[in-house]
């Protein structure tokens, strides 16, 4: 049995609800709005962003030899690649590689490898750009934090890496001239 | 204050450990407290809330800046061009340290006013009274790490107040500098004070809370709460009260980031700092203004800082300076008149440091720093021997006296 007031007192606390309700919401929208700027400047900022992209001049890199640049903070490997080195990049067979992948799918002319320098598996820089280096059982790049064993394509072949070193985003803007980025 | 019962068992384990949700209820939900407070009582939650702005902005403008006399400029431009929000979050904490001064000042007139600082409150005031130091010292140094021209200089001019001093006095500014100049040592050691002094704040702001619950709130008409009909619990009555006066400070404090960020600032500011140029007419942040005009008006170096100084140190002495056991002006008819004298000889005075230090402005300076002294060490000694109070009320429920407009009112809402 409700009464005239009972109902009256339902109401005022269906109306008090609602305004709690909205309130917390209001707040929670209110908090959100202040707390993303918070968050959000943590990320890259513009003049970040704006030294995304990196152009290298290959021309005086010789057969055989191997230049580092610093892309995004990060070491990029280029190597201009022996015959020999190309050719064993191609012909080895890909069954039992952990991340199997062609060398023409990694590289856009066969000349030159581009690699971001930094191992799959932990994030160290893999030895292998001078000639004195130890290169692995493969020829290619070797992890001195963990041993990973990487070929002339920058495959992993051997150790705990999980996949093959990135390949950066790039292209030739002449024979060559490259632009990373 | 009967223990209370949490429903959910997860809260009960750890209460029964860790009494925190017992505390929290205790002086959050239940804490009793005056049932008449005005609205000038939410500055004190206004301050609480500001202080933490700046500290969760600061720690975030900080990942981005670089305290170092070549970098430091440019880093905060970048902080202004190329971090995301980050022109969003310096106006926040550029402007909040402005707000923070009003609610705080504001927070300071309301206990002038309502007798706050008097026994048993008298350590709450001076905790009270450090924190507006630590504040202005904070401040201070923060003001200098964006290194633009004002930064600089002022810096210079503030640090060379203590080269007044007898004796050691050049020492002592050289030891603040860590060099001959305000140079890279100094702005590397302000940035690292100006991050660590507002958790000492956090800390006295504490202490200030702990002595505020020991016997609650003062309140308009400053009589002691006699009972449980005189009060409210603090949750949902004053936590609502104060959300309502948030809202409106928000407001208020939102309008000047998003539409005015550099009106309370300095232009010459973003003039990168150069120590072999000083800007024509240079002033502090306006908080500061009444205290500058201070030691301009006193025409010898080490008598202004000194006086600048007491401004503040009379603050601290205050509850023993006023010796009215009557709290609330609203029961002092002369004090009340002064009350609003003072005001306005603060208000002078920040007007009178803003403007350059000649003719009219010197005089005015003067007079009204003899006010401000007059006022603290003369008035409110003497005054209680001449001013006839009116009569307190019986009790907050029962405020007074036949016949009055207050009486019936109350006894009428008593009633229902």
């Amino acid at each position: 049995m409700s009464t005239k007031s009972d109902l009256k007192s339902e109401q005022d606390e269906g109306k008090r609800d609602f305004l709690i309700v909205s309130t917390y919401a209001l707040a929670g929208v209110g908090a959100a709005a202040f707390v993303w700027p918070l968050i959000d400047q943590m990320n890259p900022a513009a003049d970040t962003l704006a030294l995304a992209s990196t152009e290298i001049d290959l021309s005086s890199l010789e057969e055989g030899q191997a230049i580092t640049v610093k892309w995004r903070g990060k070491p990029v490997f280029v190597r201009h690649r022996t015959a020999d080195e190309i050719k064993q990049a191609q012909e080895v067979s890909l069954e039992g590689m952990r991340d199997p992948q062609t060398d023409s799918e990694r590289v856009t002319k066969e000349k030159y490898i581009v690699l971001v320098g930094v191992c799959t598996h932990l994030g160290c820089v893999p030895l292998g750009q001078k000639s004195g280096d130890v290169k692995g059982q493969y020829g290619g790049w070797f992890c001195p934090c963990h041993g990973s064993h990487y070929d002339h394509s920058g495959r992993i072949r051997k150790g705990p890496a999980p996949t093959n070193l990135e390949v950066p985003s790039y292209k030739f803007l002449s024979d060559t001239v490259i632009k990373i980025g | 204050m009967s223990k209370p019962k949490f429903k959910n068992p997860v809260v009960k384990w750890i209460d029964y450990r860790l009494p925190i949700f017992t505390f929290m209820d205790h002086e959050l939900n239940h804490y009793p407290t005056p049932k008449n407070l005005n609205y000038f009582w939410n500055f004190g939650s206004l301050a609480g809330i500001a202080l933490v702005t700046m500290i969760i902005t600061g720690i975030v403008l900080s990942m981005n800046y670089t305290p170092h006399v070549d970098y430091a400029f440019d880093s905060v431009e970048r902080i202004m061009r190329d971090v995301n929000h980050g022109w969003l979050i310096r106006y926040i904490h550029m402007n909040g340290a402005s707000f923070f001064f009003i609610v705080v000042f504001i927070h300071i007139f309301r206990g002038l006013y309502y007798g706050s600082y008097k026994a048993p409150r008298e350590l709450l005031w001076i905790l009270g009274v450090l924190i507006l130091l630590l504040m202005m010292a904070t401040a201070f140094m923060g003001y200098v790490l964006p290194w633009g021209q004002m930064s600089f200089w002022g810096a210079t001019v503030i640090t060379n107040l203590f080269s007044a001093i007898p004796v050691v006095g050049e020492s002592i500014v050289t030891w603040l500098w860590g060099g001959f100049s305000v140079d890279n040592s100094t702005l590397n050691r302000f940035f690292s004070l100006h991050f660590v002094l507002p958790f000492v704040i956090v800390g006295v702001v504490i202490l200030h809370l702990v002595a505020l619950h020991r016997f609650g709130s003062n309140n308009p008409i400053g009589i002691d709460v006699k009972g449980t009909q005189d009060t409210l619990p603090f949750h949902p009555y004053y936590t609502i009260k104060d959300l309502f006066g948030l809202g409106i400070f928000l407001t208020l404090f939102a309008a000047a980031v998003f539409f005015f960020p550099n009106f309370m600032g300095h232009p010459d500011n973003y003039i990168e700092a150069n120590p072999m140029v000083t800007p024509a007419h240079i002033v502090p942040e306006w908080y500061f203004l009444p205290f500058y005009a201070i030691l301009r008006a006193i025409p010898d170096k080490l008598g202004g800082v000194l006086f600048m100084f007491g401004s503040i140190a009379v603050l601290f002495i205050l509850p023993w300076l006023d010796r009215s056991p009557v709290r609330s002006s609203q029961f002092r008819p002369i004090f009340k008149i002064f009350f609003w004298v003072l005001v306005l000889d603060c208000f002078l005075l920040g007007y009178l440091g803003a403007m350059p230090a000649e003719g009219i402005y010197v005089i005015l300076s003067r007079i009204a720093t003899a006010y401000y002294f007059f006022h603290f060490l003369i008035l409110f000694p003497l005054l209680p021997y001449i001013e006839k109070t009116k009569p307190l009320p019986i009790s907050i429920s029962q405020p007074v006296l036949s016949g009055s407009y207050t009486a019936a009112s109350s006894a009428a809402r008593e009633k229902k």
